[in-house]
């Protein structure tokens, strides 16, 4: 997970770098803001805490072990911004003096697990928690899944910046010269991985913290639990109650994905150019379009389309995936991580728009 | 203000240091020793973490001591070592030629013979370990690239082609020379002057201030990640299940987290008290000799004349 110099090439380093310094730039206005003076010492500390958590070995089921970033519980402790900083302090003294991490790469690193792993954690907690009590159940599962998340996001993010290197850099040979792998096979390498054991030590972790603090610190779990009700299940019944339909509507689309799959033909519409010109995708077409005959030759604007924008996963399964299926689940998860990221940049531009709250995030 | 000093945390992490590896390193090993079988297997896992800590604070004391030679680069002022590492290792990046990296990794190994670093030390720290995770990672490569074919696997009939080769080369090569120059710039320069120098790059001064904060309690809590880790296995008696394990990794996770939030708040406290005002202040008593911008001058040829070349 922590990429090391020699795997990006230099402009890619340059890229993250530079979409890293602005969550930055906030991150450090917000928690000097709100913290004050307070800001130095807590920024510094909780690093330090973040790089010794990485440093525990869990074991895991089957027999491995695994070490869990942290930034699921500094987000949920801290909130997303605080974390943030903190994370990413922790991974600039890993890069620099342990040699953990490129520093070059940094950017990369920061991005992947500071930035976009502590916005996902806190955001997926904040989601599934609700405004559930301090000391329910719920607020466990919901730690364990956004440390889960949060990790496998972040090396969804590592995998897709390596995936991209052989598109865009080779030699004169026609050879790789940073990571060498396209995006099928950095994306399932990086995925199983992070899916089976690492995104375990993250749940485990996480979860568990959350569990811990429940019962002996419930104070700190207050800073990212605005309108928790305290001790009583309302909040936790309604929330659920609200949204269970969608949450199933969710995990049922995103299981029934591969179904896709059996289902015959193209969609009415969705007919790309390549269609046009067999007969087999013309007489598709014609039986879909109530037997009217398409026109001769591909549509003129279609054609023009067609080659101006390839979609980085075409037709929701990668062509050189060998299994269709695993494909168009791998996209459900690609597509979803999207979606958690592009909900997550709305809520906090809606959050922005929105006048001053108390809320400590 | 009173957080310029980071100087004066080596005395104490020093201090730490030699107590736990007086105190209850060996101990540690004498215990893994007389568990066995099963038990011990077991047992080993969870006191992989004291060791990982212990492990981490060994290197800062070691690295310590080999700043402290007289070597070339221990000569030079930190600031110019740092950019120079820095220019490096992005030379390392773009480079497009194999030959070239291959010179740029033959001049990282003489930089550490004349800064008076032991190969040995340089072998088990960084070309071992790169090359056990990046190896890893390369190893597919030949046969996952496609180009021209240059081989076949007798029974598999897997084909290795050149540009995959190549591509592998380039992936271990760069990793290797780009990791040797961030080692070579961390043995010869003390944690604190890494940590000014990254001013001189433009680095915010809070951001120096909290690196250096962060660097003094990271000794702090690991020595108390690993002290509370030795007192728990103290009141134990067999090994535990790993469930069990997992539980007690994550509430001495929480437990430190406590400790480390309550630390934050007397540190603040004790900033406070001194005279802080949310204003940092370094001392920054480098002095930049004529070697240091010949040194420096040196480093940033390299890209330079890479980047002139490769255009």
């Amino acid at each position: 997970m922590h990429i090391p110099d020699g795997y990006l090439s230099p402009s890619t380093c340059a890229a993250t770098f530079a979409a890293a310094a602005p969550f930055w730039y906030v991150a450090s206005r917000k928690v000097g803001r709100m913290l004050n003076t307070k800001a130095v010492p807590l920024i510094s500390v909780v690093s330090a805490f973040s790089f010794t958590v990485m440093m525990f070995n869990l074991p895991l089921p089957g027999g491995t072990t695994g070490h869990a970033v942290g930034m699921g519980i500094a987000a949920i402790v801290l909130g997303p911004w605080a974390a943030m900083l903190a994370i990413s302090i922790a991974l600039l003294v890993q890069a620099v003096f342990f040699g953990d991490g490129g520093i070059l790469a940094f950017g990369a690193n920061a991005l992947n697990m500071a930035v976009v792993g502590s916005l996902v954690a806190y955001g997926l907690y904040r989601l599934i928690a609700g405004a559930s009590p301090l000391a329910s159940t719920r607020r466990v599962v919901a730690g364990a899944i956004a440390g889960y998340a949060a990790i496998n996001v972040s090396a969804l993010m590592a995998a897709i910046e390596f995936g991209i290197q052989p598109m865009l850099f080779h030699d004169a040979s026609g050879a790789p010269l940073y990571a060498p792998y396209p995006l099928s096979i950095a994306i399932p390498a990086m995925m199983i991985g992070h899916i089976t054991f690492a995104g375990l030590a993250e749940l485990i972790i996480t979860g568990g913290l959350v569990a811990y603090l429940q019962r002996y610190d419930v104070d700190l779990l207050k800073a990212t639990a605005p309108g928790a009700a305290t001790g009583v299940a309302k909040g936790f019944a309604s929330t659920w109650r609200t949204t269970r339909k969608h949450w199933a509507g969710l995990a049922a689309l995103m299981i029934a994905s591969p179904l896709g799959l059996l289902a015959a033909g193209t969609a009415w519409g969705e007919w790309g150019a390549e269609a046009f010109q067999h007969p087999e995708g013309r007489a598709e077409i014609a039986a879909a379009s109530h037997n009217i005959a398409p026109p001769e030759t591909v549509p003129a604007g279609l054609e023009k389309l067609s080659s101006f924008w390839t979609a980085p996963i075409p037709d929701y399964a990668p062509a050189f995936m060998h299994s269709h299926a695993f494909g168009y689940i791998l996209s459900a998860l690609v597509g979803g991580g999207l979606i958690i990221l592009t909900f997550l940049a709305l809520s906090a531009l809606a959050a922005r728009l929105r006048p001053e709250t108390p809320d400590a995030a | 203000m009173s957080i310029a000093r980071e100087d004066s945390s080596f005395g104490r992490t020093g201090s730490l240091s030699a107590q736990t590896r007086a105190g209850w390193m060996p101990d540690q090993v004498r215990h893994d020793g007389e568990n066995g079988g099963i038990a011990r297997k077991r047992g080993r896992r969870i006191f992989t973490t004291p060791t990982h800590l212990l492990h981490a604070l060994t290197h800062a004391i070691e690295a310590e001591d080999l700043a402290n030679r007289d070597g070339l680069l221990q000569s030079l002022d930190p600031r110019a070592k740092l950019a120079g590492a820095l220019l490096l290792i992005i030379a390392a990046t773009m480079l497009h030629s194999l030959i070239g990296l291959g010179l740029l990794f033959a001049l990282a190994v003489m930089l550490a013979l004349a800064s008076r670093i032991p190969l040995t030390r340089l072998f088990r720290q960084v070309w071992l370990g790169v090359l056990a995770f990046t190896g890893v990672i390369a190893l597919p490569s030949p046969f996952l690239v496609p180009g021209k074919v240059i081989a076949t696997l007798p029974v598999l009939n897997w084909t290795v082609s050149e540009q995959g080769l190549r591509s592998a080369t380039f992936l271990i090569g760069r990793a290797e020379t780009a990791a040797t120059f961030a080692a070579l710039l961390v043995l010869t320069t003390s944690w604190p002057h890494v940590m000014k120098a990254m001013r001189s790059l433009g680095v915010p001064v809070a951001v120096v201030a909290v690196l250096g904060m962060t660097h003094r309690y990271i000794f702090v809590l690991m020595t108390t990640a690993a002290q509370m880790m030795e007192a728990r296995r103290a009141r134990q008696l067999g090994p535990l299940k790993a469930a069990d394990q997992r539980r007690l990794i994550a509430s001495s996770a929480g437990v430190l987290l406590g400790k480390t939030l309550a630390m934050a708040g007397d540190v603040h406290m004790a900033m406070i008290a001194r005279g802080y005002r949310g204003e940092v202040r370094l001392i920054d008593d480098f002095r930049f000799r004529a070697r240091d911008g010949v040194g420096l001058l040196l480093a940033a040829t390299i890209p330079a004349a890479i980047f002139w070349m490769q255009r």
